[in-house]
């Protein structure tokens, strides 16, 4: 190595002013990620702007006697009853929720309070797996596994699918998510909450049940409103396994088959002439879309403002 | 690249103190600071800090923590710049250039003003390739004879090239405590800074590898100007030609912490006869 | 939660009755919970079970045939199998890799490293995390708008260009709706993953006069990489198991009259299908064929194996760095 520079004054401005070269360099770095980063902004712009232009001309065009009261849904007759698809959207929801919530909330409990840390190590990685099974395989299971064998017990029909044998299938597909976000929140109580307890003399159930549950109880909340909307945004396993085609009489029993938003916008889209139909059949896909996005919006907005509250809390 | 290039040819060609040395007795000054002061968004870490530092000397900051020592240090090399709130007012002047002038570039100027950190953190790569780092950023040498002589180099200098050698290409991850400190000071001066920045350097080693250290630095004396942080008082007191006391000034109001300089003077003056009562209640061990 | 709770169940805890009693209760409940977890794996178990004895008259005779076969009108044909579907899957996932991979890897390290703490990087984040709950049927809708349809915005931005550069109903369009619906997971894991790069790391190659870019490059990719690996093996995963916004974007389900090689690029912009609309298919044509429920079975096979085969290798992955790295 030289000798330090000795020099005073040697050292001028423009010495330290950098190579312009590397400084345009960063700055078209720096804007090359800026627009990666806006592609999501931009993706977002362009689902709410097709949405709303599409469902624009629907809500513009369409006669509305025929969204409320009609006798179901028959969207390529210009009947667009939308009770039908409400109905079946909330039963095949709640029916998700009666399996998914304590499946999930159990599992979840299980992980975090229970089971030993080698255990942990092999069932997280199941639960992961079950997570990532992809949403025909359990239509599939629902209408040729679930029906025959667990729903034509319970009253409904084996040989066919209805919103209780899709309700199921989603129950399930959801059960990973519930226990993910649930165990987040719980992993979130603190330890000496915990060690207080059980310094007093409280046992695990008990610990579990008046301390660790009451002090994640927000995220739980969030475990479930997230389910909800991702039960209610579910295609393929209603679309399989929910016992209709592309049109339906309104229907209010679970033991029948009916259409959900998703499913009955995937039925419209998968027929033979595709989605190019008749009148307002196009538009009303995104009519449909547009309630269903904005219904899972807000349940996702409403679920994050809970988790926010788990992490601001500890 | 080329102004490196330039300074790196000047250097050879004209000889130490041979130019514009003012008087034998006080040494060329690095950095002139001027009623700095620093502030993190609302809150003002540094008020006013003037001091001079001289050029082949080492200058120690000591005071009680959260008294603005590594924050003062830290905009010798702007590295405070990572900081988005980060805002400093009066002047820093490297040389006679105002480091904060806006036409200067903080990677130019980190190029020139080497830093090594509290915790030693060599890349999780190999030896050779940490100390290599810096040239082949800085575009001083890629791989070749060129690269392997400023390796050995940096390693002979930081007193670390016979114990790692044979294993130069060994992740730097498996070496000790202090030879990492060690590895992390070779990468410092292998960017070939006039200035090395040290923020309490040995606070996470043993009392053998500090002494090591220690030892070090007064060999690098003759090669560079160095700045170091600690907040072991014996540790100023053994290595330092100039010490500079800090304290805290709590504001009653907001409970605001701000540091300031009490006081800047020979190592010797500080320990022996400060001028200042809360430097003499520190460095008896009154306060602190 | 509050002491006060604590006090008074540890204090009914104190006379050994209630001892008792909590520890039949707590057994009690114990159980309760295990079930819940073995019956989330009974099921797992059942539906693999159940889907590989439905598949096995398919996979024990002709698994070959099966792979390189393609979509027939009825199941008892030599030629029948998943192989226009596997084409269909295959670009899906090249597609996402060569999209979602370096928006999503960019864009994270925009708001970790260039944006941090910005006004800006939040609202983004907020974008991204609402991007992530968007139904995944939605998002067929944007590929039907974008990709497929000659859509204008706002009057007067023309998209017609799309539709032509993608073929309309195409491999293509499929393959970046499908991009678009998984980036947001591709941006959230990398996010995490950079987030995690030691501020040592950072300082010490800033310290050493590293641009933000060279910082970026030396330091955060290395150490993020299996982080951000992780992260595209699982949205790709993801990718090839969705059917709902390929129906909107329309893959079809019968008629196709080509069975190109995997890495025959030049269908790329023709009609397609895809491994989940075979199987969809197939579920439906079992009513006329009984046999195309065995046949649909063994297409299920096929795709699990692929999609746990990316997804086991993402969380192995994980799991060993996360161990090395302690």
């Amino acid at each position: 190595m030289e000798t330090p520079d000795p020099v005073p004054g040697a050292l001028s401005l423009a010495a330290l002013a950098g190579s312009p070269r590397r400084v345009r360099r960063e700055r078209l770095i720096s804007r090359v990620m800026f627009c990666a980063a806006l592609v999501s902004v931009v993706v977002s712009a362009l689902i709410i702007y097709a949405l709303f232009s599409e469902a624009w001309i629907f809500m513009r065009d369409v006669d509305w006697s025929s969204t409320w009261g009609e006798l179901g849904w028959f969207p390529r007759r210009g009947i667009y009853d939308m009770p039908t698809l409400l109905v079946a959207s909330l039963w095949t929801t709640l029916i998700a929720m009666i399996v998914a919530a304590p499946l999930g909330m159990g599992a979840a409990i299980y992980l975090s309070e229970y089971a030993r840390p080698t255990h942990r190590a092999i069932l997280k990685p199941i639960l992961e797996i079950l997570a990532g099974i992809p949403s025909v395989v359990l239509g599939f299971f629902a209408l040729l596994w679930l029906a025959p064998n667990v729903v034509a017990h319970i009253g409904g029909e084996g040989g066919r699918g209805s919103m209780l044998t899709a309700g199921i299938g989603v129950g399930i597909l959801t059960v990973p998510l519930v226990a993910s976000i649930s165990e987040d929140a719980m992993a979130a109580v603190p330890k000496s909450l915990r060690e207080a307890s059980a310094g007093l003399g409280a046992r695990n159930a008990v610990t579990t049940l008046r301390v660790v549950l009451p002090a994640a109880v927000s995220g739980l909340v969030a475990s479930l409103i997230v389910a909800v909307s991702r039960a209610l945004g579910e295609t393929m396993v209603v679309f399989m396994a929910g016992g209709a085609a592309d049109a339906v009489i309104r229907t209010y029993s679970p033991y029948d088959g009916s259409l959900t938003m998703p499913s009955a916008m995937a039925s419209l889209a998968s027929g033979t002439d595709q989605v190019v139909g008749e009148g307002l059949t196009f538009q009303s896909l995104f009519f449909v879309g547009l309630v269903l996005f904005l219904l899972t919006l807000g349940l996702n907005l409403i679920g994050d403002r809970f988790v926010t509250r788990v992490r601001e809390q500890y | 690249m080329t102004a490196i290039d330039d300074m790196t040819e000047g250097r050879d060609s004209e000889p130490l103190g041979e130019v514009g040395a003012e008087s034998p007795a006080m040494p060329e000054v690095v950095f002139d600071v001027e009623e700095l002061s620093v502030y993190y968004g609302e809150f003002q870490a540094v008020q006013d800090a003037s001091l001079k530092v001289h050029e082949n000397e080492i200058t120690a900051f000591i005071g009680p923590s959260g008294c603005g020592k590594t924050t003062l240090l830290r905009c010798f090399n702007r590295m405070n710049d990572l900081i988005e709130t980060a805002k400093v007012t009066g002047s820093l002047r490297y040389h006679g250039v105002d480091l904060y002038d806006s036409k200067v570039d903080a990677v130019e100027v980190r190029r020139r003003i080497g830093m090594v950190f509290q915790k030693p953190n060599p890349f999780p790569k190999s030896i050779r390739a940490n100390v290599a780092y810096g040239p082949r950023v800085a575009g001083l040498a890629k791989k070749g004879p060129v690269m392997d002589d400023i390796v050995e180099n940096s390693l002979r200098k930081a007193a670390l090239w016979d114990e790692v050698k044979d294993r130069l290409d060994d992740n730097a991850l498996g070496l000790s405590g202090g030879q990492q400190q060690r590895l992390c000071i070779a990468r410092a001066i292998a960017t070939d800074p006039d200035v090395l920045l040290m923020d309490e350097p040995c606070s996470a080693l043993d009392p053998i590898a500090t002494t090591r250290i220690e030892e070090l630095m007064h060999g690098l004396k003759d090669d560079y100007s160095i700045v170091i942080v600690t907040h072991n008082m014996q540790q100023a007191a053994r290595v330092s030609d100039r010490t500079a006391f800090f304290s805290v000034n709590v504001n009653p109001d907001s409970d605001n912490r701000t540091g300031i300089l009490v006081e800047y003077d020979s190592t010797q003056q500080i320990f022996s006869n400060p001028s200042d009562e809360r430097t003499e209640n520190y460095v008896t061990g009154r306060f602190g | 939660m509050t002491l006060a709770t604590i006090g008074t169940v540890a204090r009914r805890g104190a006379t050994g009755f209630e001892r008792k009693r909590t520890d039949v209760a707590g057994g009690l409940f114990k159980a309760l919970i295990l079930s819940a977890l073995v019956v989330s794996l009974l099921v797992l178990a059942v539906l693999l079970i159940d889907t590989v004895a439905d598949a096995w008259s398919q996979l024990s005779t002709r698994a070959w045939d099966f792979l390189n076969g393609s979509l027939r009108s009825r199941s008892i044909d030599d030629k029948l199998g998943v192989k226009q579907g596997l084409y269909g899957s295959f670009w899906i996932g090249v597609f996402v890799a060569l999209t979602a991979f370096p928006i999503g890897v960019g864009a994270a390290i925009y708001l970790e490293e260039y944006a941090a703490k910005s006004r800006l990087a939040a609202l983004i984040e907020l974008v991204i995390r609402n991007l992530a709950g968007v139904p995944s049927v939605v998002y067929g809708l944007l590929g039907l708008f974008l990709f497929v349809e000659r859509s204008t915005v706002f009057g007067f931005v023309g998209l017609g260009w799309l539709a032509d550069a993608t073929g309309g109903r195409s491999v293509l369009s499929a393959g970046l709706t499908l991009a678009v619906l998984v980036l947001p997971i591709v941006i959230i894991t990398a996010q995490e993953a950079v987030r995690s790069v030691p501020s040592g790391l950072k300082e010490g190659a800033y310290g050493l006069g590293a641009t933000k870019s060279e910082m970026v490059w030396t330091q955060i990719l290395p150490y993020a990489a299996p982080g951000i690996l992780t992260g595209t093996l699982l949205a790709m995963s993801r990718a090839i198991g969705e059917a709902a916004p390929l129906i909107l974007v329309g893959a079809i389900t019968g008629g196709l009259t080509r069975n190109p090689e995997l890495w025959d690029a030049s269908g790329l912009r023709e009609k397609f299908t895809a491994l989940p609309i075979i199987i969809v298919e197939w579920v439906s044509e079992r009513g006329r064929d009984p046999g195309f429920a065995e046949a649909a079975a063994a297409a299920i096979v096929v795709l699990l194996v692929l999609v746990l085969l990316l997804n086991m290798t993402a969380i192995l992955l994980r799991n060993r760095f996360e161990r090395k790295r302690g």
